[in-house]
């Protein structure tokens, strides 16, 4: 029920060392902007990022989950199980975005799992909603098709290519065969072992 | 051994090729974590789950807490507990054993260590000091794909303070000669100077060289750093400009490889960050915006091809269009662009019109004038995020002629979506706002639960209002506003009857009778509550009542009120003299009782004595304001009273009162034998939406304004109608007028899907008027503590105060200083920091603070207070006195 303020304070709680330190060194170093970007960054009331990554199966139940800003491990259920129900509430002629407290979520169905991204306003709801299929294509050139257990089984190797893919919040590369690189490297080492 | 690694990396493509069979089946199911995921999938409860994971998590500790366990066991037991992680349960013993697994696992391990440290800690956590010497370690390691994980995790997540020991290594990478390597430098500098941007800021020039980089995917990763750095100082960076463009020509032209491309279109991700970079550098500067033109137009002019990441960069590339120095030529295009946007049959690409009209009508808000039907079509739409996105598009084209019919669509979208919750939500407006609101709110809302089919929805919205008012009268009713206690009045006399047959008939009717007998009720109100009462006699319920002496008193009082002259026989004009007492009087006199005072007397010797005054504080409500809300054409007719009295309703309603009930052209509701037929009375039912000016539909209206959609098909006249009430100035005003009671329902539309919502409430409609500030003297040290400490924050973009002799910042602070009597703590460049205190109201004597920084042509606010009331409250009165200034 509390979800969306204690949240907040997660979120604050992030930023606030950041702002604490900004405001020190802006004070000791006798004014001028420039010495605190970071002041002025966390003023910036739009940051246009990816705020987390779920797949989530028809049932509800996390396969996976990455977040890009701190939410207490005890809320991520309740936020999951928000998320999925606002996501399977939707039919197949409704859009795919939908408004979630005070972000946005893009969801994308493929059999019975669902891959959803929390984004901030700013961000656009298309680009991540081809990103994600961009995401699938890589699962599935490794995974040669991927299944829910692929994933089950390899959430380790999961976890290596969203993060090659994503990065504080940012999509850092698109590119297949680079994103696969250094997983399919990794692979080649254990084999040799 | 690093050899195998060099061409291990640089064989990769080659093994692309191949049919990767690495991914599946590798794994036993009869392993430990087989048997976990096995677990996991046929888990069919909470509680199964909480045991299951219970389990897990005692059996992974005493594994890890055995010498005996191996690295590569660790591995298994790491993505054991990752499980458990993701499932919320706690596993922190395991920790410290992921960085043990970072730091001495073999390669594989050793990613997998890494991992778990990124999944299971945070960038404040303590621990990761622990890592600084393994990643160093690694960051100089001979093997390729080590030196890659110990930037990939840098990148994620490093101590702030640590920086420096890293730092020259991997500067180092920037001239590595294997891209993979230089692109994860670059990303984890972008990293560093997200979290301490003075520790990069002697490596700028080694960013451009980065921009610079043969390589695109090492071009493409500085652009993060770029991006940020433009949006913080545009201006430092205008000389980028050129080959910003240039790389954006480049992508648009196909000229990187082909892997880049997806579905044909080259490095749609890499377009989009470029078309956000150039809309900052753009931004209001007409030399840079120039320069772009060009690229934006045939980038317009290349996504083309009919694919959902065309049509997202086309989106962006609408959004940089508008945000850059405006060129008329691309603006048509762009319009043109939305155009087919909000006319797709894809519910996607309309939803992303809808944004993107949204975000132009900010700059003018005639270019949603072309689009009108289409608006009003999603404003039915059946998808509810379509609606709320129209919603939010009218809420930017708000303007003082409009309002009325926006907020009514506003209300209509949150009563459909949200009855109960609705309910509550006005019942707190109502309660808090009270009679500081416009009339047009309790007009609206009585409307919206009156209109409509009688239909069961109608029905439970209407019966939710009943029952929570009559649950609200049965409690204390001193402190409800009178605009309340109308609106409650009303309602409960107009659709009491669908409460259940069995509860009490006479209870409505006893509450309503106590609200009439409480002195603080207003004339106006008690009128109102006479006609509650009225039309509760008349209905069956009570006439028809199996409580025979209720339905005696309800038939005597209809009739009664129907026959003036059986009334004044029944119930004879008093005395007013009271002369048939005068024996009794002077008995009692010559008996020795005190004799008889006024209540005007009486007062008197009261205030001598005490000097305390028991009467009532004066009405807050303007008689005019009181008395119109009933008679007044444009405010619904469904307010009116019952017109069964007709005739002598003004002696029943009261004699005393200045505010008497004015019947004509009055809506019928009920007549003699009852209940009168809804639709006798739709016809002459005056709706704002016909009476409003509607310059669409007059013949002198620009062309673009009777522009219609290219369906072809012939928009009813309702929704023409709604769409001249909806646009309606927007052709004339260039200046949006935003009003603040859309902003406030806007915010509750915003806020609905939030579970809690009383605090929402709470938080939005805090009784203003208590606001009382006194300037808080701090030390900017104690400010910035105080400030850390304050957990209630609310941030939004006040208006400058513009002066000749003052900066505006200045100028703004001192009038903020002046009206609300705040104290400017601080003035640093453009931004600045105040702080007060209540003298009274709910956070009395709690401080507030705010950071004030100047943003292009508005203040940036952003407010603090340990009570979550203070910063709406307090933003409210900066806001009203900067409007007034």
């Amino acid at each position: 029920m509390f979800w969306i303020y204690s949240q907040r304070k997660d979120m604050l709680a992030a930023i606030s060392p950041i702002l604490g330190v900004g405001y020190e060194s802006l004070l000791t170093a006798g004014g001028g902007r420039e010495n605190c970007p970071a002041l002025h960054d966390a003023l910036d009331f739009e940051i246009t990022m990816i705020k987390f990554l779920l797949m989530v199966n028809k049932q509800g139940q996390t396969r996976l989950s990455k977040y890009y800003e701190q939410v207490d491990i005890e809320k991520r259920p309740s936020l999951e199980t928000d998320v999925v129900k606002r996501c399977l509430s939707r039919k197949k002629e409704e859009c795919s975005f939908v408004e979630y407290k005070d972000f946005r979520l893009v969801y994308r169905q493929y059999a019975a799992l669902f891959i959803v991204v929390g984004i901030s306003d700013t961000e656009n709801e298309l680009s991540i909603y081809e990103l994600v299929h961009n995401f699938v294509e890589v699962l599935d050139k490794y995974f040669s098709r991927v299944s829910e257990l692929d994933i089950m089984f390899n959430l380790d190797k999961v976890h290596i290519i969203i993060d090659e893919i994503i990065q504080n919040g940012h999509i850092v590369e698109t590119n297949k065969n680079r994103i696969l690189a250094p997983l399919l490297a990794l692979d080649k080492m254990a084999e040799a072992h | 051994m690093s050899d195998v690694v060099e061409k291990t990396l640089s064989a990769l493509p080659s093994l692309l090729s191949l049919d990767s069979q690495a991914g599946a089946g590798k794994l036993s199911p009869s392993s430990k974590l087989g048997n976990l995921i096995k677990g996991i999938t046929e888990l069919t409860s909470k509680h199964e789950e909480e045991r299951l994971i219970k389990k897990e998590l005692e059996s992974i500790k005493e594994q890890v807490a055995s010498p005996n366990t191996t690295m590569r066991q660790m591995k298994e037991i790491m993505v054991r507990a990752i499980y458990c992680e993701m499932l919320g349960y706690q596993a922190s013993f395991s920790y410290i054993h992921a960085i043990k697994l970072a730091q001495q696992g073999s390669v594989l391990e050793k990613r997998v260590g890494y991992l778990a440290v990124s999944l299971f800690l945070n960038e404040t956590d303590e621990f990761l000091l622990l890592l600084v010497n393994t990643v160093l370690k690694d960051l100089q390691s001979t093997n390729l794909i080590e030196v890659c994980m110990a930037l990939t995790v840098v990148s994620q997540m490093f101590p702030k303070d640590m920086i420096p020991a890293i730092l020259p290594v991997v500067e180092e990478k920037l001239t590595h000669p294997k891209e993979i390597i230089r692109r994860k430098a670059v990303l984890a500098l972008y990293k560093f100077y997200l979290i301490a941007p003075n520790q990069v800021q002697h490596i700028h020039s080694k960013f451009r060289k980065a921009l610079c980089d043969k390589d695109p995917g090492v071009m493409t990763a500085s652009l993060h750093i770029y991006l940020q750095l433009i949006k913080e100082n545009p201006e430092s960076y205008k000389d980028l400009t050129g080959s910003m463009v240039t790389i954006l020509r480049q992508v648009v032209g196909g000229k990187l490889p082909l892997d880049f491309n997806y579905h044909s279109v080259p490095a749609p991700w890499l377009q989009i960050q470029l078309l956000r970079i150039l809309a900052y550098l753009g931004k209001e500067d007409q030399g840079t915006s120039e320069m772009m033109y060009d690229v934006l137009e045939e980038s317009l002019r290349r996504a083309e091809m009919n694919h959902n990441i065309t049509y997202a960069i086309l989106f962006e590339c609408v959004k940089t269009i508008y945000t850059v120095h405006p060129k008329s030529q691309l603006l048509e295009k762009a319009a043109e662009c939305i155009g087919n946007f909000v006319l797709s049959p894809k519910i996607n690409l309309k939803y992303l019109g809808l944004k993107a009209l949204t975000y132009v009508v900010q700059q003018d808000a005639n270019l949603a004038l072309p689009h009108q039907m289409t608006i009003i079509e999603c404003l039915d739409h059946s998808d509810v995020i379509i609606k709320r996105e129209t919603l939010e598009l009218l809420f930017r084209i708000t303007n003082a002629q409009n309002v009325t019919v926006i907020v009514e669509k506003m209300l209509e979208f949150l009563r459909l979506t949200y009855n109960v919750w609705f309910i509550q939500t006005m019942n707190s407006v109502f309660s808090l706002g009270g009679d500081v609101m416009q009339p047009d709110i309790p007009n609206n809302f009585l409307r919206l639960l009156a209109e409509g089919v009688d239909n069961v929805e109608d029905r439970q919205l209407r019966l939710f209002a009943v029952d929570s008012y009559v649950s609200l009268l049965q409690g204390e009713t001193a402190k409800l506003p009178q605009r309340f206690l109308q609106v409650i009045s009303w309602v409960l006399g107009e659709y009491s009857y669908l409460r259940e047959e069995e509860s009490d008939p006479g209870s409505v009717m006893r509450l309503l009778a106590r609200l009439l007998d409480q002195r603080h009720t207003s004339t106006e109100t008690r009128s109102w509550v006479l006609g509650a009462m009225t039309k509760l006699c008349s209905s069956p319920v009570y006439s028809g009542s199996l409580n025979t002496v209720l339905r005696q008193k309800a038939q005597e009082l209809m009739i009664l009120s129907q026959d003036t002259k059986l009334r004044a026989r029944v119930l004879p004009a008093e005395d007013s003299s009271l002369s048939f007492l005068d024996g009794y009087v002077s008995e009692a006199l010559a008996a020795g009782a005190a004799p008889y005072k006024s209540p005007h007397q009486r007062q008197e010797d009261l205030v001598q004595e005490k000097a305390l005054s028991l009467e009532p504080y004066g009405l807050s409500l303007p008689v005019s304001l009181s008395s119109c809300s009933i008679t007044d054409r444009r405010s619904p007719t469904l307010l009116s009273m019952s017109s069964g009295l007709s005739g002598n309703s003004t002696e029943l309603s009261h004699q005393e009162g200045s505010t008497t009930l004015k019947l004509e052209g009055v809506k019928r509701v009920w007549g003699k034998d009852g209940y009168l037929a809804q639709q006798q009375s739709a016809g002459e039912t005056p709706t704002p939406l016909v009476e409003l000016p509607s310059p669409l539909l007059s013949p002198q209206s620009p062309p673009s304004q009777t522009q219609k959609p290219s369906s072809g098909l012939e928009p009813d006249q309702e929704k023409r109608q709604l769409a001249s009430s909806l646009f309606v100035g927007l052709g004339s005003h260039n200046s949006v007028c935003l009003v603040r009671f859309p902003s406030t329902v806007w915010l509750f539309i915003k806020h609905c899907q939030s579970a809690n919502q009383s605090n929402v409430v709470k938080a939005l409609f805090k009784p203003l008027p208590l606001l009382l500030p006194v300037p808080l003297t701090v030390s900017t040290g104690d400010y910035g503590k105080m400030w850390l400490s304050f957990s209630h924050d609310l941030k939004q973009n006040l208006q400058l105060v513009t002066t000749e002799h003052q900066e505006p910042l200045t100028a703004t602070l001192d009038a903020l200083k002046g009206k609300l009597h705040l104290h400017v703590v601080d003035i640093i460049g453009s931004e600045g920091i105040v702080a007060c205190r209540l003298l009274q109201g709910p956070g009395q004597g709690q401080p507030c603070l705010l950071h004030c920084r100047v943003h292009a042509d508005s203040l940036a606010v952003w407010l603090r207070s340990p009570v979550p009331e203070l910063p709406d409250s307090l933003l409210y009165h900066c806001q009203k006195a900067l409007t007034e200034t």
